[in-house]
């Protein structure tokens, strides 16, 4: 790791992030943009960047977390691993197993459902040969979850890729979302 | 509005009858005061707040809906009931949803009959499960040697993961997952690393978290429970003795908050395995040309009598620092009337000059309990987590409650899992000269006139930055103390150190305290084993060997009391070796026929251990705390009072004819009545001043190790599989391997 540095806390002072073993494991722009975080609470209050630090992290690894990720942040927020692994447990935007790269969740809920939810979330499996909670072979997709409403309701039937929403789905819409997926 | 401190209180009504109740409480410490049983879960007296089994909810007058009692403040005019149809309602409904995923295998679980959740359930419980869906089932976690775990018992209280946030300082557990998937565990597969940790298995109210060495032993109801006194650290924490058909099983803390609290370390809670170690002694031997010998009690005490009494004055006794006080006592008192004052408990001292300026037993000169609202400390050559487990827990609770600045002289900077004002790390050769640094810094901060014979000491002394903070953190607050741990008192210079540390102590105003090793350094100094004190503390008229004397100058004979093994328990293995192998008589009072016993001694008496013997302790606060004896003996073994005893009667010496141990203690006890007037002060008294060169880091000093692993300190540490196996032990073992 470069030499240490430090963030100046939302309180005016300074926090030195952490080092260790899995710190390295992130990269230069993973720890700026945690850093533009860690600079939001005040000193002291580093475990309230842990959500967003999460999220870079597992955007730079492709979609998924892993212990030595999730160790890697607990080290530069200077936190115990434990109240890392919490969050990323807890909060079903984190994947703590391996996953394809870009996560796709179709609405089944009751509007979504009476408009043909149900039918896009077939053709997607059908199309991608794999049921909900799997990947394909290729790593590019991850079939995450059947969604319980994401409030786009007026747009049924929808679903979520990555953190887009895609409204008013056909199977011809969801092909072409798909295939434009690298 | 003049302060008045009627605004301290606010009227509530429990139950319909009306009480005071501190403003700010929280309505459960409003009912437990005036006994009105709310059942709970996931409070705790000791930690913090969580409010999620809901088990405590009660009906509050005027509220929307039944409320958590552990997390509701009172107010003026609250109305609160604990028993009424709302409040039982709320309670039986929290009871049913707790039960939906807690598997019926009480028959087969070692918290039944002493569960949390089996007693309310009989309370609150239904008769029928409404629940016919699959239980959940949660997959076990392997959290190391000392607590075994069958989590889909676990309820979610989080005591477990809130006694790592609060007590021990370092959250190793946690809550994974959400809903239906929510896991307590350490997530990736780890050991629970902590000499604390064994507290969760008491706190878990379920039978999620239990013993393991306990696992399927023996069932609550069968065993008797015995009080007793934690024998391992000077601190002597109170102790439940689970015992089955005369078979100590297991330990639990007994609550006591002016010394442990609720809890105890591990090594007072898993050391009972040592008792039931393969190697004890059950019957007495006797070495016949090389070869031992089992053997009666009569030929080994005539034995053993013929070889003490011809040495005469030439016998050199140890005692070890964890025997009782009667046991200490009758050792001082035979040796004494054999002609010899050749008697000490101090085996790893190494330097033992200036010992006329000791104190009358080592002590903390303040009650344990105040240690939590002091406000300045200096420690010095302490490994404070692994002496003491529990003041160090007291002196964690100082510093993160109420911000006392800690400051260290040690060998490293160890992890105390709580803001250090500064850990001087400095090889053990540096530690007079670091401390005479801090001492010029204190005198320079406090504005204090140096003590006599110190100024020619400090002349040219100039403290670094560190010894100043050092300084700065000891003077911080009123309440101040400075400590001398174990390696402190390890040291070859131990004198110099002192010294220091006593003027320091003197300058800052600071309470001084010698952390004495074993579970009876007090206990065993005031019962004069001591070779330069009697019973009650006077002075001695003639001044014997110390311990490592004794060992040096080759005594004709030997007699060990307690279970003590040359090559761990003593600071010089190979010279008393040899002293062992050229007397002509080795007696050894043990409870194990260790290896390196059978090789030098030739007596062996099969003693009890600390868990058979009645007997007194006394702890660090000077507080006497006797116990019964908790489990039956092994074989022929006796206690070791009766042992001396019969021993004195043998050698004819008069004032051998006590009946009891509480006779020895009261005979102790008339000898400090009498001794008052002369016995040595309560703190230490010195006029010894370090040699310049001792300060000026050139004195030449063969340094040796100093450290003792936690789990080695004693025969019965050695001896206790589950401590030996946890990663503590096991570092321990690699860092010496290396």
């Amino acid at each position: 790791m470069s030499a240490p540095h430090q963030v100046t806390t939302s309180d005016g002072r300074v926090f030195e992030p952490g080092d260790g073993p899995n710190v390295a494991l992130l990269s230069e722009h993973t720890r700026r943009e945690i850093d533009a975080w860690l600079a939001r609470f005040p000193e002291g209050r580093q475990r309230s960047a842990t959500l967003s630090a999460l999220r870079f992290a597992q955007e730079q690894n492709q979609g998924f977390l892993t212990p030595a990720l999730m160790d890697a942040v607990a080290e530069y927020l200077r936190l115990p691993s434990i109240q890392v692994y919490e969050v990323a447990t807890f909060y079903s935007m984190f994947e703590t197993h391996e996953c394809g790269r870009h996560h796709v969740s179709v609405c089944t809920n009751i509007s979504c459902w009476l408009n043909g939810g149900e039918d896009i979330l077939a053709h997607c499996e059908r199309k991608l040969g794999i049921k909900v909670g799997e990947s394909t072979p290729d790593k590019r997709i991850f079939l995450k979850q059947e969604e319980e409403c994401l409030a786009a309701c007026t747009g049924a039937p929808m679903m979520m890729v990555d953190h887009e929403f895609h409204e008013f789905l056909t199977p011809e819409k969801v092909d072409k979302i798909l295939d434009d997926l690298t | 509005m003049a302060a008045n401190p009627q605004d301290d209180f606010v009227n509530v009504e429990v139950d319909g009858k009306p009480v005071k109740a501190r403003k700010g409480a929280m309505i459960i410490h409003v009912t437990d005061a005036h006994d009105a049983y709310v059942p709970r879960f996931c409070y705790h007296d000791k930690l913090p707040v969580a409010a999620n089994c809901r088990m405590c909810l009660v009906e509050v007058e005027k509220a929307p809906k039944p409320l958590p009692a552990c997390a509701t403040p009172v107010a003026e005019g609250m109305k609160i009931f604990t028993k009424s149809k709302v409040a039982i309602g709320a309670q039986k409904a929290t009871m049913e949803f707790l039960l939906i995923n807690h598997p019926l295998d009480c028959p087969i679980c070692d918290q039944g009959g002493e569960c949390e959740l089996q007693d309310l359930a009989v309370g609150f419980g239904r008769d029928i499960a409404r629940f016919d869906e699959r239980k959940r089932v949660v997959k076990d976690k392997s959290l190391g040697p000392l607590v075994s775990t069958d989590m889909t018992r676990c309820i979610h209280c989080t005591r477990c993961v809130r006694f790592g946030q609060e007590i021990a300082g370092i959250p190793e557990l946690g809550t994974t997952g959400r809903g239906e998937n929510m896991e307590i565990g350490t997530y990736i597969e780890k050991s629970v690393d902590h000499e604390l940790s064994g507290n969760i298995i008491d706190l878990c109210p379920v039978g999620a978290l239990n013993s393991k060495p306990f696992r399927y032993q023996g069932r609550s109801w069968e065993m008797s429970q015995v009080p007793f006194v934690a024998p391992h650290d000077g601190l002597g924490s109170n102790l439940f003795g689970h015992v089955l058909r005369g078979k100590l099983k297991r330990v639990v803390p007994r609550a006591n908050d002016e010394i442990n609290e609720t809890w105890i370390s591990d090594r007072d809670r898993y050391s009972y395995e040592g008792v039931h170690a393969d190697d004890r002694l059950a019957k007495p031997m006797l070495k016949q040309d090389g070869h031992w010998q089992e053997v009666s009690w009569d030929v080994a005490l005539q034995a053993a009598a013929r070889g003490l009494r011809a040495a005469g004055h030439h016998l050199g006794t140890l005692v070890h620092p964890s025997c009782t006080t009667e046991e200490a006592y009758l050792a001082a008192k035979l040796t004494r009337a054999l002609g010899s004052s050749n008697v000490d408990h101090r085996l790893r001292q190494r330097d033992f000059r200036d010992a006329a300026a000791d104190a009358r037993q080592p002590a903390l000169g303040l009650p344990i309990a105040e240690v939590d609202a002091l406000t300045g400390a200096l420690v010095i050559g302490s490994n404070l987590r692994a002496e003491l487990p529990l003041l160090a827990h007291r002196l964690r609770k100082a510093a993160v409650k109420s911000g006392a600045k800690v400051a260290f002289v040690d060998t490293i900077a160890r992890e105390y899992r709580f803001p250090v004002a500064v850990q001087i790390a400095s090889e053990p050769a540096h530690w007079a000269q670091q401390l005479a640094g801090v001492l010029a810094a204190v005198i320079e901060k406090a504005g204090v006139q140096v003590g006599e014979g110190y100024s020619t000491l400090l002349r040219g002394v100039v403290a670094t930055n560190e010894q100043r903070a050092a300084a700065e953190a000891l003077l911080s607050g009123s309440k101040r103390v400075v400590w001398l741990g174990a390696l402190a008192l390890r040291h070859p210079a131990w004198a110099d150190l002192r010294s220091l540390a006593v003027e320091i102590g003197r300058v800052a105003g600071a309470t001084l305290a010698v952390l004495a090793e074993g579970g009876n350094a007090a206990g065993a100094s005031i019962a004069g084993a001591l070779p330069h004190r009697v019973a009650g503390g006077s002075p001695a008229d003639v001044i014997g060997l110390h311990a490592s004397a004794m060992l040096e100058s080759s005594q004709r004979a030997y007699l060990l009391v307690g279970a003590i093994e040359p090559q761990h328990d003593l600071a010089a293995p190979a010279v008393a070796e040899s002293a062992f192998d050229s007397a002509a008589c080795v007696v050894a009072l043990t409870p194990y026929a260790s290896k390196e016993l059978l090789a030098r001694a030739h007596v062996l008496l099969p003693i009890g251990s600390f868990a058979e013997t009645s007997g007194s302790y006394v702890n660090l606060d000077g507080r006497w705390q006797s116990q019964a004896a908790v489990s039956k003996l092994p074989g022929e073994a006796r206690p070791a009072w009766k042992v001396l005893r019969v021993l004195g009667n043998l050698l004819e010496l008069s004032g051998f004819d006590q009946e009891s141990s509480e006779e020895v203690r009261s005979e102790l006890q008339t000898c400090m009545t009498s001794a008052a007037g002369s016995a040595a002060p309560s703190v230490i008294v010195t006029q010894h001043i370090p040699a310049i060169a001792a300060v000026s880091g050139s004195a030449d000093l063969e340094i040796g190790d100093l450290d003792v692993p936690m789990y080695s300190i004693d025969a019965v540490l050695r001896r206790s599989p589950a401590l030996q196996q946890t990663g503590i032990a096991r570092r321990a073992a690699e860092g010496a391997a290396q």
